[in-house]
């Protein structure tokens, strides 16, 4: 039996897990349900021993547990079989016939005789990848297994057969964990659940004892507190203009709607529903495929048209760490030939002052900065270039909360001096908070637009997880 | 931005401790102003390269066909000559020569997407074989009457050195002040710092990276007039090499191979170092392997002491 007991994980300032504990019985699939970043991947990976609790004890090796990661760990290169007996095959010789007919043997035990074990992994369909990291917790015989969000590449088809294989595990007396957003995924296979609320666990048990709204209430059950400001805005003509937009590999899938002067739009949706997607088709990051956008133009000149964008990943594309705050605030607004290092830094020292940029020196690399203060970096970066459409995914992710009311601050005026705000959160509170309309996107489609008065967590959530 | 004259003194104090190893050996030879003067001519090759190959590297690419094209265009330059009779016109091709390969690599690298070690490992044996072809497989000979053959001269000098040193400190001081008062410079930086952002902070990458790619050539071509200078010969297999050269003088001189960094005024100083290490050893009388070894060793230093601060700043 797997046992659990006041686990606790901090990063930073954020209590990531705190306190957990609960039991996990063999020939049982228990069900972990949260939002996101409610802790469940951190959980899992504390349990796998992938990361080192603070405090609180497992009750089992990490070797006796397989975690099927959300982002698939196979060696792209290698045959299926190769990547099954990956780590287990032993000895000096190897034999790719043998290996291939133990591998195929056991595939077709599983129900999954269509995976061929000869192929070379990166030329199958990702289900059939699925399959692979799962069966490699039959190779290596683990009694434990937790499986991360297994069904976010599978079709409808597939997913009935994944149920089949996880029953199939349980019937062999396996611990199951497994984690889904989808209510109607988790009920189909799950005996027991424990629901996680910010790193917290707040409720327990046998899951038919959860009628869906109770399941949607301890997720989200939070006070809205008035960290928003919330200033008397009116909307003006409409700015942006997306019609039936459809992106690269479908996401966004044929998105419409429409973004007002001085209206600020949250989007609502669970970890890859495509809210990132739309963003950056919107903006011009990524390929669209069919439909329009009012205000496309080249990428290189949606800032001086007055169109910004903040990213998620700060690391990734957000900012550049290692130049100045003073150089990135200006970048985006860069013309001529001629730079003037004296010019750029004053500037920066002007919206550093601000914007509320706790630092030493505009010359100070922004990497050099806390999350908060590097986001509103990128925030500066929007202001100086006198944006009036502002597209931001994410704004307040990893940024403490004091970061948080001074962006809402920032949200709050910009729109109020008559910018448009495309806004893309995972955090509801949030966007009940600052929102004037709410959209909830669903597997890369817009589904429902809510007022952001009337609507609630629950109606949100609903929307999501449906 | 504040920590680049901390490394560029890093540089420089390497390059005196050298030298002052072998002042302290040959005090007779190395303390004098001759000694300099032929220091500098010998490293303006490499150097007038490394200015170019510091504008690419942080840019984040790599520029490897940079041999071949100081090649060609010391033939191009040979054979322009010999039908003009114009210096003026041969000074021209070598640069029209190097600026033309430039805008290649740029465009293939931004263009195949396939990365610019392997675009450029191509170039560089296309433009080889294509200066071999102009020159019908023989060096060019040219007579080596005119002015064209003072850049690097010993004996015709102004002001200390030849025309040619005086050309490199020249650009070399440009290029220095143009990576930090232009937006140019500020592009190249920014793109090699991070591509993505830069992208979406609409900079033009393409643009930037065929830019930084086509400055590169335009000092190839120089590098190669100075070789046709020299050695009064259009020579298709000269300066078989040198790219490695002087990508290790852009290293030495505190470029980070990742992008983002680097300082034109340090890779002259790698220059000088690898210079100073191969005329010292020889006056010496230190075998040429033993040469090798050890601007090998200095080479290494300079990347573990670059990973060391890295490290050292992501710590604190």
């Amino acid at each position: 039996m797997l046992r659990v007991d006041r686990l606790s994980k901090a990063f930073g300032s954020t209590q990531a897990v705190d306190q957990v504990s609960f039991q996990a019985e063999p020939g049982r699939v228990l069900a972990l349900i949260g939002e996101n970043g409610s802790g469940k991947s951190t959980l899992m990976k504390l349990i796998a021993g992938e990361t080192i609790a603070d405090s609180g004890e497992i009750s089992v090796r990490p070797e006796d547990v397989h975690l099927v990661h959300q982002e698939l760990l196979l060696c792209p290169h290698l045959t299926a079989a190769e990547n099954l007996f990956l780590g287990s095959s032993t000895g000096l010789l190897f034999s790719p016939r043998k290996l291939e007919h133990r591998a195929q043997e056991l595939l077709d035990n599983l129900g999954f005789p269509e995976v061929s074990a000869s192929q070379t992994t990166s030329d199958l369909p990702i289900s059939q990848r699925q399959v692979i990291e799962i069966a490699r917790a039959i190779v290596k015989n683990c009694p434990i297994i937790l499986l991360d969000e297994p069904t976010s590449s599978l079709t409808e088809a597939d997913k009935t057969k994944f149920y089949g294989l996880v029953r199939r595990l349980k019937d062999a007396g396996k611990t199951v964990i497994f984690i889904s957003h989808f209510l109607e995924e988790v009920r189909a296979v799950s005996d027991d659940c424990v629901i996680l609320r910010d790193g917290q666990m707040v409720a327990s048990g046998l899951l038919s004892d959860f009628p869906d709204q109770e399941i949607v209430r301890h997720m989200v059950g939070r006070e809205v507190t008035d960290l928003f400001p919330r200033s008397e805005r009116t909307p003006g003509e409409v700015v942006l203009r997306v019609e039936n937009l459809t992106g690269d590999a479908n996401k966004p899938q044929e998105v419409s709607f429409e973004l007002r002067a001085g209206e600020v739009l949250g989007l609502a949706g669970l970890n890859g529903a495509g809210k990132t997607e739309l963003l950056r088709a919107v903006f011009g990051l990524r390929k669209v495929t069919s439909g329009s956008v009012s205000n496309q133009s080249n990428l290189q000149k949606q800032w001086r048209t007055g169109v910004g964008f903040v990213s998620e990943d700060r690391k990734l594309d957000g900012i550049t760490l290692p130049l100045s705050i003073a150089e990135n605030t200006t970048m985006p607004t860069r013309r001529g030939f001629l730079n003037s290092p004296k010019g750029v830094s004053d500037l920066g020292s002007a919206w550093i002052e601000k914007v509320g940029v706790a630092c030493e020196s505009p010359d100070q690399p922004v990497g050099s900065l806390s999350g908060g203060n590097q986001q509103k970096v990128a925030f500066a970066r929007l202001l100086h270039a006198d944006c009036k459409l502002l597209i931001l995914d994410e704004p307040t992710r990893g940024v403490d909360v004091g970061s948080k009311a001074e962006i809402y601050r920032l949200i709050d005026e910009a729109a109020k001096s008559g910018a448009a705000v495309l806004l893309a959160s995972s955090y509801l509170p949030e966007l009940l908070g600052i929102c004037d309309r709410i959209g909830v996107m669903n597997r890369g489609r817009l589904v429902n637009i809510f007022d952001a008065q009337s609507t609630s967590s629950e109606e949100l959530v609903a929307e999501c997880v449906r | 931005m504040k920590k680049k004259p901390n490394q560029i003194v890093g540089v420089l104090i390497a390059w005196l401790l050298i030298y002052a190893f072998f002042a302290v050996n040959k005090p007779q030879t190395f303390l004098s102003i001759s000694n300099v003067e032929l220091l500098l001519r010998q490293s303006t090759m490499i150097g007038i390269g490394a200015v170019g190959m510091t504008y690419v590297i942080v840019a984040g690419g790599i520029d490897l066909s940079a041999g071949s094209v100081i090649a060609l265009a010391s033939v191009v330059g040979a054979l322009t000559f010999n039908r003009t009779h114009s210096p003026l016109a041969a000074v021209v091709a070598c640069a029209v020569t190097g600026v033309f390969c430039g805008l290649l690599n740029g465009v293939l690298t931004s263009k195949l997407k396939a990365g610019p070690f392997i675009v450029t490992l191509g170039s560089m044996l296309a433009i080889r074989g294509i200066a071999k072809g102009l020159a019908d497989e023989k060096t060019v000979s040219t007579g080596g009457e005119g002015w064209l053959f003072e850049f690097i001269s010993k004996t015709k000098s102004w002001f200390v050195f030849p025309i040619g040193t005086w050309m490199w400190i020249f650009f070399l001081g440009l290029m220095a002040w143009a990576m930090i008062y232009t937006n140019f410079g500020r592009n190249v930086v920014a793109v090699g710092s991070n591509e993505s952002a830069a992208k979406l902070c609409g900079i033009p990458v393409d643009r930037v990276k065929i830019g930084a790619y086509a400055v590169a050539g335009f000092f190839f071509g120089l590098a190669g007039l100075m070789s046709l200078s020299r050695t009064s010969l259009g020579d298709p297999t000269s300066a078989t090499g040198d790219e490695l050269r002087i990508i290790a003088a852009v290293v030495i001189g505190g470029a980070s191979l990742a992008g983002g960094e680097g300082s034109v005024i340090g890779a002259a100083i790698g220059a000088l170092i690898m210079a100073t290490i191969s005329m010292g050893g020889t006056q010496m009388g230190v075998a040429n392997w033993k040469q090798e070894i050890f601007t090998g060793i200095i080479i290494l230093a300079a990347v573990a002491i670059d990973r060391w601060r890295i490290a050292r700043r992501q710590t604190n």
